[in-house]
């Protein structure tokens, strides 16, 4: 165990960063320089010290690790950090996604890099922040904040229709999550504390916890996001630049699924089961109609916003089944659909930055002029469609067979799913890489950059490497996750005696 | 038992501002108009030692004049506030006046008398020394909102604010009187102990007491004056009526309800919850449609007076302490947001449309910045102070089991966040249009302050949060 507050160091060092690139002075083209510079050093770095906290970690060890605890808001909140197997490959995720979302970057975005910059480092603080709080309002805090630094990405960096994008962002976030603050608040009330370990252990009222878990619900089926209130993402998605789409897509997505992990399932056990079959089926219907929405797109970036969606289904159905393969896969799922999600839009950048165009029809026959680029590109569509060897399927498999545990409908109709996310994926590679090469503008468009390439070459390696070797992640999540499903079968259980019992 | 002298000490600073008054317009009357400037100077200097004074004094509950005036922890929070809202307005006005030549001694004069009228307000004991204070500050606001006599709008303000004041005075009054007829005194004390059960005559006083006191907190359904005022009046003296009178508003509504009818708190809170949603939902649609800035601001700060009486309405120490956090945040994020409005000049001229802002992120970065934090923060987004300003007076309401004033206030403000997010579109996403003149010192100094408060809050609340919790204490 080391003595120094490594998580607060991970946290913050960002802002840090943040504050160096706000008082570089020079003229605009030195600025720029320097802020792309310092952003990438930042971002590294806090990867390596990240990566510190894995040899310190005992994945086999109960309870919260690396803990830090400070007075804050008097009596009604502490600053107090810790991680466990399930925040920790989140917040793994994240530092890692961070320098790859800087390069992507690098020469695409050339108006107002300073502010960029600093976005998207006080971005990662909210971001490990939101992994690492173990205090529902510090959550919370980070939670939202979070909300700022995109608005202005998406707002300022985006597309034609930026500015309706972020407002819709903006705005479904926040509605979703201020309902949230309310469950929070009464949380407090009843248990005197915001502590999360406490409140792991605390059992609210079954009348309350229906109320809280609809609350918290509301927050986190927004951010994940579930049908049918994703229609935010789609937007953000296409708008936002390729960098702010891999974060949302990498991380900000997956808060809503922790959200439901670390709280909902564990702090209204009772509530999560009765609800569950109402999450299956928004599940369902998400993973269907999603891909089916996703079948028709004429914009690429639309196409894999759909697509995130429909494995967010598989995310969501995974954790509701409240057993270990469920929430297991759910995790794997969730992390390897971090890169791979990520992976895929910045391929869309590079097109995107020769082009200047997302629209399928403008592409065709890529693979003659771009062989590395289809090379890359197929194994992501492969990742994304979830073919054995590549990290996709081990999270997809294993929510499909929880699922079938649970309840066989829910597999089956799932099971379509993972057919049309070939469908789709498969459709769209067709049309942008195969075929002739007849349009005029693509005669001359040129392969991966060596920037590119060291972009996604170590995500082709990390995407192969977690399908053949899931170990390392499912160790690491597998007491935590045996932690939550123990916590819901004890509740489960004592709900079924109590029935016996009347009965 | 009555005293011969009243321990003075106790409203040293009262006194201090009634004599300076005195001496200020002396000073004016002897030196004529070319005296402004150093009058200015001077009345900030006495409300700055006031509101020395003020804190230096005494932390346990004095009794003054018989009982008319209570000095107490509360007051001392409240009264603090508001004549540090209007020391910081009076500085903010000092390069305006000589911008627009408006340079006129009585205004800083106007200032003082305002202040010690909400002094007066905040430690009222008894119905008299209320309606005193009350008048007092609002003959002096209906004043200085004509301040600009030759501008058709300014004087059309102070009209408007002069008649419908008038018209809460009377109700006000009104509901005085009925309370005295009921309970044979004026004095809080004696009316709490005579008040057990609500009986129809004494609700009725206590109906116009509060829509007389709803009236200069601008809260619905008494706001009709405040776009028109906020609008009309010249911007600095906005920003005075955006602050200070707002805290000795909401401060002797406190005190009245909580001093004088803590027996029939379930009447008044039906009332006060009634008023904080009315106000939440009205701040939040009506400002949807605004294009001038200030009446934006009016708007919102009747929107946030509807979130600063959800703490009231929860009627306990903790909703107290609520209300006190909320309104000390409100005053530091408008006082910065009034800066920005200040700076919006273009060839010497003011202008007021939102429009006007465009693209004022890459014209002036900082200042930006510290707008863009305050609107964000206004509409309570977290980690800026709007945010914990809010959520001390939701807890409160939750506590008391007031979920469903909690629920339509938060999603009043997810309405509300639209306008402000508004502002900060058009300064980060729109194209720039011409910049502003440069900001005087004085006013990046105060946005500085005011944007770096918002920002940092969170990092060491405890302060704050602690001296609200002494002075709500204190009422109960």
């Amino acid at each position: 165990m080391t003595d120094w507050p490594i998580l607060s160091v991970v946290t913050f060092l960002p802002l840090v960063g943040a504050l160096f690139i706000f008082v570089v002075r020079g003229d605009d083209e030195v600025a720029a320089r320097n802020a792309r510079w310092v952003a990438l050093w930042t971002t590294l770095v806090t990867f390596f010290v990240s990566l510190l906290l894995l040899p310190n970690f005992d994945s086999t060890a109960p309870g919260f690790q690396f803990v830090e605890k400070k007075a804050w808001l008097g009596d009604v909140a502490a600053y107090h950090m810790g991680v466990d197997g399930i925040s920790l490959p989140f917040v793994i995720l994240t530092t890692f996604l961070m320098p790859f979302a800087i390069l992507a970057s690098w020469q695409s975005v050339h108006k107002r890099v300073k502010e960029y910059m600093i976005a998207f480092m006080v971005l990662e603080t909210f971001m490990i922040g939101t992994f690492c709080a173990l205090d529902l309002v510090l959550f919370y805090f980070f939670f939202e904040a979070g909300l700022i630094p995109m608005f202005l990405i998406i707002g300022i960096w985006g597309g034609p229709r930026r500015i309706y994008a972020a407002f819709k962002f903006f705005l479904y976030t926040l509605t979703g999550s201020v309902l949230m603050m309310l469950a929070i608040m009464a949380m407090y009330w009843q248990a005197g504390t915001t502590d999360v370990p406490k409140l792991l252990e605390f059992g609210f009222p079954s009348g309350m916890q229906t109320w809280l878990w609809l609350a918290f619900f509301a927050s986190f089926a927004v951010k994940m996001p579930m049908w049918p209130v994703h229609t935010w993402l789609p937007d953000a998605h296409v708008e936002a630049p390729t960098a702010g789409s891999v974060i949302l897509a990498g991380v900000l997505l997956k808060m809503g699924g922790y959200g439901f992990i670390r709280y909902s399932l564990p702090m209204f056990p009772e509530a999560s089961h009765y609800f569950a079959p109402l999450v299956f089926t928004l599940s369902v219907v998400a993973v269907i109609y999603t891909s089916l929405v996703a079948l028709v797109q004429e914009d690429i970036k639309k196409l894999i916003a759909y697509s995130s969606v429909a494995h967010m289904g598989f995310v969501t159905m995974g954790i509701f089944t409240m057993n270990e393969q469920g929430l297991q896969g759910a995790m794997f799922l969730m992390i390897s659909h971090g890169f791979v999600s990520g992976a895929l839009f910045l391929c869309v950048g590079v097109i995107y930055d020769r082009m200047h165009t997302r629209e399928i029809a403008a592409y065709g026959g890529l693979v003659n002029r771009m062989p590395q680029y289809a090379t890359v590109m197929m194994i992501f569509t492969m990742a994304n469609i979830g073919l054995p060897g590549t990290s996709g399927f081990v999270g997809e498999f294993l929510t499909m067979l929880a699922a079938f545990e649970a309840n066989t409908w829910v597999a089956f109709f799932a099971a379509t799913g993972v057919i049309l996310s070939a469908a789709y994926a498969l459709y769209l590679y067709w049309r942008v890489i195969f075929g002739k090469l007849e349009k005029d503008s693509l005669k001359n468009i040129l392969d991966l950059s060596p920037r590119e390439l060291a972009i996604l070459v170590p995500l082709v390696f990390i995407t192969i490497l977690f399908g053949v070797w899931p170990a390392p992640i499912l160790d690491m999540t597998s007491h935590a996750v045996n932690a939550v499903v123990a916590r819901t079968d004890q509740v489960a259980g004592a709900v079924k005696s109590a029935l016996l019992l009347t009965f | 038992m009555t005293q011969l002298l009243p321990p003075l000490g106790a409203v040293l600073p009262e006194l201090v501002l009634a004599i300076s008054a005195l001496v200020l317009i002396l000073i004016g009357a002897v030196r004529g108009e070319g005296a402004a400037n150093l009058i200015t100077g001077l009345a900030i200097a006495v409300l700055a030692a006031a509101g020395v004074l003020v804190l230096l004094g005494p932390s346990v509950e004095t009794v003054a004049f018989n009982g008319s005036l209570v000095i107490d922890p509360f007051g001392r929070f409240m009264k603090g506030l508001a004549i540090f809202g209007a020391t910081v307005s009076l500085i903010m006005a000092v390069d305006w006046q000589n911008r627009e030549k408006l340079a006129r001694f009585e205004y800083a004069v106007l200032f003082v008398i305002a202040t010690l009228g909400m002094c007066m307000l905040v430690s009222a004991g008894d119905l008299i020394a209320l309606y005193l204070g009350l008048e007092l500050m609002s003959f002096s606001l209906y004043v200085l909102a004509a301040i600009n006599r030759d501008s058709i709008r300014s004087t059309e303000a102070g009209l408007k604010y002069f008649v419908l004041g008038s018209l809460s005075s009377g109700m006000l009054l009104y509901g005085a009187s009925l309370v005295y007829g009921f309970t044979g005194s004026v004095n809080f004390e004696v009316i709490a102990t005579e008040v057990k059960e609500p009986s129809i005559g004494l609700i009725f006083g206590l109906v116009f007491v509060l829509a007389g006191l709803s009236f200069k907190i601008s809260a619905v359904p008494f706001h009709m004056w405040t776009p028109d005022v906020y609008e009309g009046a010249p911007t600095p003296v906005t920003t005075f009526f955006a602050t200070a009178p707002k805290v000795a508003g909401m401060a002797i509504l406190i005190r009245v309800v909580m001093e004088a009818f803590p027996h029939i708190a379930h009447q008044w809170q039906q009332i006060v919850a009634f008023v904080s949603v009315a106000s939440m939902l009205l701040g939040a649609f009506a400002a949807i449609g605004q294009r001038n800035i200030k009446r934006l601001l009016a708007y919102s700060s009747i929107g946030h007076m509807g979130f600063a009486l959800v703490g009231l309405a929860a009627g306990t120490a903790e909703g107290v302490r609520g209300v006190l956090v909320y309104v000390a945040i409100y005053v530091a994020m408008t006082l910065g947001s009034f800066a920005c409005v200040l700076t919006m000049r273009r060839q010497g001229r003011a202008v007021e449309n939102i429009d006007d802002l465009a693209g004022l992120a890459r014209n002036n970065p900082l200042m930006a910045l510290m707008f863009g934090a305050l609107m964000f923060s206004l509409a309570g987004i977290p980690p800026l102070a709007g945010f914990l300003a809010k959520y001390y007076v939701f807890i409160a309401a939750i506590q008391a089991g007031l979920y469903g004033l909690a629920v339509i206030g938060v999603l009043a403000s997810v309405v509300g966040a639209y306008y402000y997010l508004r502002v900060v579109k058009v300064m980060y996403f729109d194209e720039p249009a011409d910049a502003f003149d440069p900001m005087p010192t004085e006013l990046k100094a105060v946005l500085a302050v005011s944007g770096l408060f918002t920002i940092f809050y969170f990092v060491y609340p405890a302060p704050l949060i602690e001296a609200a919790g002494v002075a709500a204490r204190s009422l109960f």
